[in-house]
């Protein structure tokens, strides 16, 4: 997938002047945080879950070799095969010798962010092989060649009008009087039209929520049925699953579950959790004959002992960017890349690098309320901060930015000169502003004053009436 | 005797911030009557410039540093150091001991400093056990709460406390209240669209609110909302709520004219 995340202004810029998609984010903005408060204040040991299930994670990622290898025992035992990815392109390799072997011309996918992160939709089209998706929201997005906007809700963007407009557009074979002008009859049509080909399709692709190293087996949590379909009718079934998405034991991910649902959806638990451990036994009444996993790294064993690590905890609920006012501005292409939002912001540049995702942790307002919401305690901005220190280091910000830095730092930093300077600049400043007490346009403040009034000094500074005070109270006394 | 030593266990070194220091001198002098009219000794150190966020958020941990050394050098000495800003609260509380982690000389100092900093209206109410404050305000306000003082400190109900204890004042909550404005300090600079964006998200809710006044702890917050509702000609007057409570509220409002 292309990276257009250092053009991320432009990108906000455009996507701030989308009527449909400012319409389409509303929906983000009462829908999500409203459902996770209910869900959350009906649990009152939420709080005690989430410090658990940052200690479960903590401790995995302290072992994370020793768990990685456990769990590739488990799979092997139970029957399946395990490849290891270091690169995206190692996984997308992986995947197409195992798509080639099964002569396959279509496969099924189930919803999953690292396909996205590894750009496999695009590869194996080039290489012959068509893939489906089959979460609804993934195939609608597929229908018009784009890429997710949110990583639970991947057309979060679009309205229900503009989806009525692509699914006629592409059921052309459908009846023109049909009513789509509900969700639901929207739901039934893709489904309709997806439910023939799971039945095409010689392998099926998943992505996991959580791969569990006591018992080899991934997971799954959906609401439409679509991932169960996807890893059991084909012939094939491949979990595509980063190495962080490791917990030690079933009881652990049962906690954690507790967590996830109420903090993507508002959900209790969502509609199927699907455990799948290794191919179809003699007995089983359904299953794959062949269960593959391919385990990616793609840049993240590199965040392992840095500030970085704790970014490795997400359980990708997307409560962060749910809550994020940057992210309810101008939604989740403007980030550029396939993590949007609070969490994307920390991600991207550990993947892609910081001189390309520069901008991402910079646009935050710090307001805090991505980390008062993530369920794994990750502290984002405090993350976004670390970015932002690396970039200065590396001289990596714009000019103007560290100049006015520079010159700003001079004064703070030595009291006596500001107070001087100070003391002479504001009421000058307060001068200007003539019976009126706020500017229309003030130099060196174009980027405030363009959409708001800058609101002029009271007149001279308090420390100077401070001091002025303390001497007439000096002279009273003496 | 007794009293005397009361009043040297409450010897409060007062935070202006920069931007009640350059921009609205009236909020420095209504947190020293609180302060004062809730039995403090305030002094007002000469060596304090700025807490040091724009560098600190800015990823300049060498700026944010020495600053943050000014400001605890000039601050160990009090009892307490008041703010009457959340987010520079949160900066001398929370991020200092971060900035000096590790450092044999500095760390356990700005462990000690930040023990003693507190936000004004959170140490009000709950170092100092005041209830009431004794001042009128007659009309509607509503209240915006600042991420940093919200979310770092647990600043809530404290200011709505206080503000239920001024007579005359009806207090309206506007929608999302606990919603960033926007600010984000040099944020709204660098991205100025999207600050405007969230801003223009706030006031609507300001004026749906139908309040007479807009009440918030920091100023920064409060030259962002004001210079928006000014822009949009929206006949919101806004105040930071230690002037409504120090009685301090007869002045222009932020952004207003004498006129």
């Amino acid at each position: 997938m292309q990276i257009t995340s250092p053009a991320f202004k432009e990108n906000a810029r455009r996507a701030l002047s989308d009527a449909q998609l400012q319409k389409a984010l509303g929906h983000v903005r009462s829908g999500f945080i409203d459902k996770r408060q209910y869900a959350v204040e009906a649990l009152p040991e939420f709080d005690a879950l989430r410090d658990s299930a940052r200690a479960i994670k903590d401790h995995t990622l302290a072992h994370l070799d020793l768990y990685l290898e456990a769990y590739e025992e488990k799979v092997k035992k139970a029957g399946g095969y395990v490849h290891w990815a270091e690169t995206a392109a190692d996984a997308r390799n992986v995947i197409l010798e195992i798509c080639r072997a099964a002569g396959a011309r279509t496969v099924t996918k189930g919803k999953s962010m690292i396909t996205e992160e590894i750009g496999l939709n695009e590869f194996l089209e080039k290489e012959g092989v068509r893939p489906v998706e089959t979460d609804l929201g993934e195939y609608i997005i597929q229908l018009r060649g784009e890429h997710p906007s949110h990583i639970i809700a991947p057309a979060v963007h679009l309205t229900r009008d503009q989806v009525e407009a692509d699914f006629r557009r592409a059921h052309d074979h459908l009846p023109v009087a049909r009513d789509l002008s509900e969700p639901e009859s929207l739901l039934g049509e893709a489904r309709r039209v997806l439910r023939y080909q799971y039945f095409q399709a010689d392998v099926g692709i998943t992505g996991a929520n959580f791969l569990v190293a006591e018992t080899g087996s991934s997971i799954i949590v959906t609401n439409e049925g679509n991932g169960d379909l996807t890893q059991i009718l084909p012939r094939v079934h491949v979990v595509v699953a980063s190495i962080e998405k490791i917990v030690p034991t079933l009881e652990d991910v049962s906690q954690i579950l507790r967590l996830l649902a109420r903090s993507a959806t508002g959900q209790d638990m969502s509609v199927y959790t699907t455990l799948s451990t290794g191919p179809r036994r003699p007995g089983d009444p359904d299953g794959p004959d062949e269960y593959h996993v391919v385990l990616v790294d793609n840049g993240r064993s590199s965040m392992l002992g840095t500030e970085f690590q704790d970014m490795l905890r997400c359980i990708r609920c997307g409560a962060c960017m749910n809550h994020c006012p940057v992210y309810h501005a101008v939604g989740g292409h403007a980030y550029g890349w396939v993590y949007p939002g609070p969490m994307g912001a920390v991600l991207t540049p550990s993947l892609v690098g910081v001189d390309k995702a520069g901008h991402l942790p910079n646009a935050s307002t710090f307001c805090g309320r991505c980390e008062a919401v993530c369920p794994m305690r990750i502290p984002l901005p405090k993350m976004m901060r670390h970015w932002r220190e690396r970039e200065f280091s590396r001289g990596l910000n714009p000019a103007t930015q560290r100049y006015g830095l520079r010159a700003w730092a001079m004064f703070a930093r030595r009291p006596k000169l500001y107070r001087l300077a100070s003391s002479f600049g504001i009421p000058l400043l307060s001068f200007f502003k003539g019976r009126k007490g706020s500017f229309r346009y003030l130099p060196l403040a174009g980027g405030w004053t363009r959409h708001r009034e800058m609101p002029a000094p009271e007149g001279r500074t308090f420390m100077q009436q401070w001091r002025d005070r303390d001497a007439q109270k000096q002279e009273a006394r003496a | 005797m007794k009293s005397e030593r009361v009043e040297e266990s409450r010897r409060v070194g007062l935070f202006v911030t920069c931007l009640v220091d350059l921009f609205r001198p009236t909020v420095g002098f209504a947190s020293v009557k609180l302060l004062e009219n809730a039995g403090c000794q305030v002094d007002v150190p000469m060596a304090q410039t700025c807490c040091g966020q724009p560098a600190y958020n800015s990823g300049d941990r060498a700026d944010a540093i020495a600053i943050a050394r000014n400001t605890i050098e000039a601050f160990e000495d009090y009892d307490y150091v008041v703010t009457p800003s959340g987010s520079c609260a949160g900066m001398l509380k929370k991020h200092y001991p971060s900035l000096f982690k590790g450092d044999p000389r500095w760390e356990a100092r700005a462990e000690a400093f930040a023990a003693k900093v507190h936000e004004l209206v959170s140490f009000l109410v709950d170092v100092l056990g005041v209830r009431s404050v004794g001042a009128a305000h007659a009309g509607t306000v509503t209240y915006h709460d600042s991420c940093s003082g919200l979310r770092e400190l647990g600043i809530r109900e404290q200011p709505r406390n206080l503000l239920a204890s001024v007579s005359g004042l009806e207090l309206k909550e506007m929608r999302d209240s606990d919603v960033c404005c926007g600010f984000g300090g040099t944020f709204c600079v660098k991205y100025p669209e999207i600050s405007n964006r969230i801003v223009e998200e706030k006031t609507a809710n300001i004026r749906a609110a139908g309040a007479e006044t807009l009440l918030a702890g920091d100023l920064g917050c409060l030259m962002n909302m004001a210079g928006k509702l000014e822009r949009q000609g929206i006949d919101v007057k806004v105040r930071h709520v230690a002037e409504v409570l120090a009685g301090m509220d007869d002045g222009p409002a932020i952004g207003r004219g004498k006129g």
